[in-house]
């Protein structure tokens, strides 16, 4: 069978659905309402157009050869999920899990949100199809991105900060999940990325898909053959899935997942799961995740709130086992040395999400030489992330560098 | 028939239902932890339900979810659970049952795990977030070594789904009362009734109803239609509050409802 065509709940040994008793009517409904409208032309034609109309697809592909320059001269294409509305790659999963919320007659929706791209995501679908909304954040993350917070609340949702365990997104998806066992009758859960319970690992993949199925006939396009390499960066994994999706049955397209290192993968501050984490069960599937000895999570770490999560999608552990994709830590110090060197090299400024992946692509390129080609999904936009990036290169304060 | 089974049958034959009681192994110490099932066993609880605390209990509302991170932070470790279990079957004739997320479970060895339960006198696991669908590795350690294993039904599940939960279970079926998570409530929902009933069509020798049960009033209601009330949070929040001596007077208060009012 072709890699492209696994439909879960498992994904090899990973996925299944590792929840209380009390969602699984609600699941069962979801899977059974993804599988219809899959099929329906009606609900394909209605989520083309919104993206056509709304988001802004298709998005571009962009060629960097400033920025390449500096990864070993390898030709670099950007796929610009940054441009579409809302900034990320996020609003692509939301429009069409909203659409289905309307399909299953459920009035309130509920999301969790880590650096806040899929909580703005989902309060402006809310917004736009007159749907309740109440987001999950973790109080860290509240903090840390501040702004999206009053993007949300601007939009008309909800914002719960969460204080429990960590306070950061793995404790506000444990929120999401309480709320959503106590509200099932009237609230759907839409899940931000490609881990949970089945149907989510396989429902965010098909919705998050159009990104690489875009970006190879655009590369085909534009270079007249396949990328030697993808790359993305992975938190749960939903921008990189997206972009993987239609290359995984090349064979000859490597494919790249770049987690956050934090302060560094052999340190304890970090959150990469799969360099670094084993197989165990985590918000409703098997897949690796951080965890000690008696499986209990470990807290993750990262600059990147986004990428800021112990667990990883189960399609990810599968491909990481089969050896068909190939998964890197990324540093903070890198990752942020590569948003600048995009800022500066070319005039975008990227989530600091995504520069993990501008920055395992640097490395790459040095590796892959001056006659690859290497696709990167960009998968946010780095305005959210002025605070952070401004108190990094000390560029808010008296002595603000101007360089 | 298994100790949890027994417990139950030899409430229902004078005439009642069962008292079932949770507390969170390590809270708020593990030495404390093993005197507060004592007491509450000592004081009316027919069937004991620790919990191994668990860094994601998605089940759980805020009073027990402090409770167990505090055991956490204190350096709790699954095999003080073990301790635990041993310490309290070692002083009271009651069944005690653990009540545990899966991936602890599954990081132990499920093997391992059901063995040293069996070893330490435990009866058998509550497994909050694993339905039968996924068990087959605890379906067959469970088998081996003779635990009680409790699956949970909720009011959303399908007649097929509960016909699954009381297949597979062992001891009882854990029915949950409401759409929700633990914490106390006014109202006992009654869904819980219908969810009974419709578990005794599909077979149920032993239904018990949980979440959101906390005084010895709501206790009788449910024991009208059910074999077992548990509480959780009530105990929990008492123990947190007024310590050993607390818990032991709540649980005297709620097996009141044990008994038919005269």
């Amino acid at each position: 069978m072709a890699l492209r065509d696994e439909t879960g709940p498992y994904f090899g040994e990973f996925g299944g659905r590792f929840v209380p008793e009390s969602l699984i009517a609600a699941l069962d409904e979801l899977s059974e309402a993804w599988e219809l409208a899959k099929l329906d032309p009606a609900f394909s034609a209605e989520l083309t157009e919104l993206h056509k109309t709304y988001t802004g697809r298709p998005s571009l592909i962009t060629e960097v050869p400033r920025f390449a320059a500096h990864g070993g001269g390898a030709r670099m294409i950007l796929k610009r999920e940054d441009l579409n509305h809302t900034g990320s790659h996020k609003i692509n999963n939301v429009l069409g899990q909203a659409l289905l919320t309307k399909r299953i007659g459920k009035t309130r929706v509920i999301a969790e949100t880590g650096a806040g791209q899929h909580g703005v995501a989902t309060a402006t679908a809310a917004a736009l199809f007159g749907l309740d909304c109440v987001i999950y954040m973790g109080e860290v993350d509240t903090e840390r991105q501040a702004l999206n917070v009053a993007r949300m609340r601007l939009l008309g949702a909800e914002v719960v900060a969460v204080k429990t365990g960590s306070r950061t997104l793995k404790d506000a998806i444990n929120d999401a999940m309480r709320d959503w066992v106590t509200n099932v009758d009237s609230t759907n859960y839409i899940f931000g990325t490609v881990a949970g319970p089945h149907p989510f690992p396989a429902m965010v993949r098909d919705l998050q898909k159009i990104i690489g199925e875009e970006a190879r006939e655009q590369v085909l396009a534009l270079t007249g053959k396949l990328p030697d390499a993808v790359a993305a960066c992975v938190g749960g994994g939903s921008n990189a899935i997206g972009i993987f999706h239609a290359f995984l049955d090349d064979a000859d397209v490597a494919l790249y997942g770049f987690e956050a290192a934090g302060e560094g993968a052999e340190t304890l501050r970090h959150a990469a799961t799969i360099t670094k984490g084993r197989p165990g069960v985590l918000h409703g599937a098997r897949s690796y995740l951080l965890q000690d000895e008696d499986g209990q999570t470990i807290e993750s770490h990262s600059i990147s709130a986004g990428l800021d999560y112990p667990g990883v999608g189960p399609e990810h552990a599968w491909l990481a086992d089969l050896g068909r994709a190939t998964y890197r830590p990324v540093t903070d110090a890198a990752a942020m040395s590569a948003l600048r060197l995009l800022s500066r090299t070319e005039g975008i400024i990227p989530a600091i999400e995504s520069a993990h992946a501008l920055a395992g692509a640097l490395e790459l390129g040095k590796e892959l030489g001056k006659d690859a080609t290497i696709l990167i999904n960009l998968s946010g936009r780095g305005d959210k992330d002025m605070e952070t990036a401004g108190r990094y290169f000390d560029l808010i304060d008296s002595g603000a560098e101007q360089s | 028939m298994t100790s949890v089974a027994s417990a139950l049958q030899l409430r229902r034959d004078n005439g009642t239902g069962s008292l079932i009681g949770y507390l969170p192994a390590g809270f708020p110490t593990l030495d404390e932890s093993v005197d507060a099932a004592v007491a509450i066993a000592e004081n009316g609880v027919n069937v004991i339900e620790l919990g191994l605390p668990y860094s994601d209990p998605v089940m759980d509302g805020p009073v027990i979810q402090q409770a167990t991170q505090k055991a956490l932070a204190n350096g709790f470790r699954l095999k003080h659970g073990f301790d635990a279990v041993r310490a309290i079957t070692a002083q009271v004739d009651v069944p005690v049952l653990l009540m545990t997320y899966w991936n602890p479970v599954v990081q132990y060895g499920v093997d391992r795990f059901a063995d040293d339960l069996a070893a330490a006198g435990g009866a058998g696991l509550i497994t909050p977030d694993l339905i039968p669908d996924e068990a087959e590795p605890w379906l067959n350690a469970s088998e081996r070594t003779g635990l009680d294993r409790v699956f949970l039904a909720a009011p959303s599940s399908t007649r097929a789904r509960l016909q699954q939960a009381v297949d597979s279970s062992r001891g009882f079926v854990y029915a949950v009362s409401t759409m929700g998570i633990t914490g106390a409530r006014t109202d006992v929902d009654s869904a819980a009734k219908s969810l009974v009933a419709r578990l005794r069509e599909v077979g149920a020798q032993n239904a018990c109803v949980g979440l959101g049960i906390s005084t010895a009033d709501q206790v009788r209601e449910v024991l009208e239609y059910a074999d077992g009330a548990i509480v959780g949070s009530a105990l929990v929040k008492a123990l947190a509050t007024g310590g050993i001596d607390s818990v032991a007077s709540v649980a005297r208060e709620l097996s009141r409802g044990t008994r038919a009012p005269n």
